[in-house]
């Protein structure tokens, strides 16, 4: 790519209220491509109310967000095929399997090659075709979750929000979370996994950000050995929410 | 030092409504002579049509809250939308009430199923079922995203339930308003548009107060929410 | 214009398929609809002189009572699956959602009447001419299709959701019942139906109501 890319994600004094409880306030982000972030923090610190905003399924109380230099706003059909999103829930209708499920929503965001895709996108979280031919609510979870994760990657997201993706997950499958998000970031795309395990976010991420009582408190880079800052800040913020 | 309690023009409008209130009570009472064939229960009637003006004008008014917080979302349209739909209620149950016990006498029954009165009964379950789905939703942009919807699908129902109704049942309800008022006399023409114009001052005042009240309510949540601790500076 | 009725396909071809397999809402309906044809029989003790006069409004009594409680269902547990919110979030109009909810409601509505429709004549023993009540069956049912789509997109989000859902929807649909009972009425060929354009002011709701789902369902499943 020449010159300046666009940013994979731009925020700028996104904030969100429900009712009188403010679970976001005026944040500021900049997600560059290939990004691998871990969005930090203890529960109740507004990471989910983030993750949503930019997932485009929750829209902000005030401030703005553009996906590829997209205003969600203007332009909402175009900046949502360039998201995908797996919450808590895997987003998949029980009585369908997973391969009927993975067709739906390749439908819905006009999936090119819709047949191949899946069958691509089934062996990228490794669900066996087996598994794919019964209904979701017959698998393990761990197999519904990887169901849950192709229906989110099946569109080719540029951005890929995972929230607490390893409840769940065997120490294997956690590793295998990891190689996909590494895979996935190696090929220009970004990833943003909201967590509330610095230790598991060291495993997968280059840059953490700390929310602590609905405010970006810190945004620095993961290493292997935690930067002391981030151990510090993230510390307080889990302190504070006590 | 002195505490605003009230709305800005809420003295005034409440002395102008309560003095109008006295002077037409005072003229249903002494100035306007019984009518011939139904005698005192007549009276009634200079209350009952205000009142049902009242209602419709009321839940007009909560439509054009309604599209207004959908077209601005500004929680000020909702507050005129949600005030008039409680008051427009009230009315609503008032209407019910008065038509009964002018029924009781009139026709011998306290209720019939006349086009009228059926058109109100329904219109006053779509709004008391209107303020249930407010309060029985918890968020409170969610709950005005709600109510600007059905106070729009609720007030569109208006004419067809007028049409449904009539053609359902068309027997006498025509009578005493729309046949009884070109052959008005003088005395109860007058009387008639001063209870009407009272009852709208009443309205207006309601309105005044309620509004008021909830945007306190409104900024006394903001004051509670704004203490929590402020955000610590990010490092970013 | 082609992306959208992909999409609207892609949603309905989706209810239709989780219906096929499971019968949940068609069975409920169904025996619930039964069930009240029955009740009626007992607690108003139809004998064969009354049933003209009273089984249309029996019949729709078990449309209404049965249908929005059933379809309203779906709506929930869309909600409760997380699959609601991943709907709002792709690159779906929201007016999409809406018609293809109504378009599923409606053919299990119809699916059910298949069934209940010839129970009902075969109780009451009453004569019905097809080619006249299918359209009266038809109208009514898109109408409380919308009605209910739209209504219980929002009893979703509700406390009570399962009160509230028929408080909110029976008021709304008078002219509904209405239209359709003194429609049916005349189909049985009553004497006391009144012969008003019925069918319009099916038309009328039907199309009242569908336009403003399409205008107002993405205020109600925005978040």
């Amino acid at each position: 790519m020449s010159g300046e890319p666009t940013p994979a994600l731009v925020g700028a004094s996104l904030s969100r209220r429900f009712g009188t409880r403010t679970a976001l306030r005026s944040t500021d982000l900049r997600l560059a491509r290939g990004d691998r972030i871990a969005l930090l923090g203890p529960n109740g610190a507004g990471k989910t109310t983030l993750l949503r905003i930019l997932a485009l399924a929750l829209s902000p109380t005030t401030g703005t967000l553009r996906v590829a230099g997209i205003d969600v706003k203007r332009e909402a059909p175009r900046a949502r095929r360039l998201v995908g999103f797996i919450s808590h829930k895997t987003g998949l209708y029980d009585d369908l399997t997973a391969r009927e499920n993975l067709q739906f929503y390749g439908r819905l965001y006009g999936v090119e090659a819709l047949e191949q895709s899946i069958d691509r996108t089934l062996s990228e979280v490794a669900l066996p075709p087996t598994s794919a031919r019964v209904p979701v609510r017959t698998l393990s979870r761990g197999m519904q979750q990887r169901a849950g994760l192709a229906r989110a990657i099946l569109h080719e997201p540029a951005v890929l929000l995972m929230d607490e993706p390893e409840t769940g997950l065997d120490p294997q499958a956690q590793e295998w979370l990891v190689g996909l998000v590494n895979r996935w970031a190696a090929a220009d795309r970004t990833v943003v996994v909201a967590t509330h395990r610095l230790d598991w976010a060291q495993r997968f991420a280059d840059r953490a950000l700390v929310l602590e009582n609905g405010s970006l408190k810190a945004d620095l880079p993961v290493g292997a050995s935690p930067h002391p800052l981030l151990a510090e800040a993230y510390r307080s913020a889990v302190e504070a929410a006590w | 030092m002195t505490f605003q309690t009230g709305p800005r023009w809420g003295m005034p409008l409440a002395s102008i409504a309560g003095t109008a209130s006295v002077l037409a009570l005072a003229m249903i009472f002494f100035y306007v002579p019984p009518d011939r064939l139904q005698g005192i229960v007549q009276k009634i009637f200079y209350l009952h049509v205000p009142a049902a003006w009242i209602a419709y004008l009321a839940f007009f008014v909560v439509l054009v809250g309604s599209i207004g917080y959908l077209w601005q979302r500004n929680l000020a349209w909702d507050r005129v939308a949600r005030a008039s739909a409680e008051i427009g209620v009230l009315f609503t149950t008032l209407v019910l009430v008065l038509g009964s016990l002018w029924a009781k006498p009139i026709w011998n029954t306290w209720w019939t199923w006349d086009a009228r009165l059926t058109s109100t009964l329904v219109l006053w379950f779509i709004y008391v079922g209107y303020l249930m789905l407010r309060a029985y939703t918890p968020d409170q942009e969610r709950s005005a995203r709600f109510g600007a919807v059905l106070g729009i699908v609720g007030f569109a129902d208006v004419p067809i339930i007028h049409y449904s109704v009539e053609w359902w049942r068309t027997l006498h309800p025509e009578a005493v308003v729309v046949r009884a008022q070109p052959q008005l006399p003088a005395e109860m023409g007058i009387t008639l548009a001063v209870a009407t114009l009272t009852v709208t001052l009443v309205y207006a005042t309601f309105m005044l107060y309620r509004v008021h009240l909830e945007h306190l309510e409104d900024e006394n949540r903001d004051l509670e929410a704004s203490a929590e601790p402020p955000p610590a500076p990010a490092h970013a | 214009m082609r992306t959208y009725l992909v999409q609207v396909c892609a949603l309905l071809a989706k209810d239709l398929q989780i219906e096929f397999r499971t019968r949940d809402t068609l069975t409920a309906i169904l025996i619930f609809a039964l069930l009240v044809l029955v009740t009626f029989n007992f607690a108003l003790d139809i004998r064969p002189e009354i049933a003209d006069a009273v089984g249309p409004g029996i019949l729709w009594i078990a449309v209404v009572f049965t249908g929005p409680v059933g379809i309203g269902r779906t709506f929930s547990e869309e909600r409760d699956r997380g699959t609601l919110e991943l709907l709002v979030s792709s690159p779906v109009d929201r007016s999409a959602i809406f018609l293809s909810k109504v378009a599923s409601s409606m053919a299990i509505m119809v699916a059910a009447q298949g069934l209940l429709v010839p129970a009902f004549v075969g109780l009451f023993n009453v004569q019905l001419e097809p080619g006249a009540i299918v359209p009266v069956l038809l109208l009514g049912d898109l109408g409380l299709a919308a009605v209910t789509t739209l209504l219980s997109a929002m009893a979703a989000h509700t406390r009570a959701r399962e009160v509230l859902l028929p408080v909110l929807i029976f008021p709304i649909i008078v002219p509904l019942l209405i239209a359709v009972v003194q429609a049916t009425s005349l189909v049985l060929g009553s004497e006391l139906a009144r012969d008003r354009p019925w069918l319009g002011l099916l038309v009328a709701f039907d199309a009242i109501y569908l336009s403003l789902g399409v205008a107002v369902f993405e205020y109600v499943v925005e978040e």
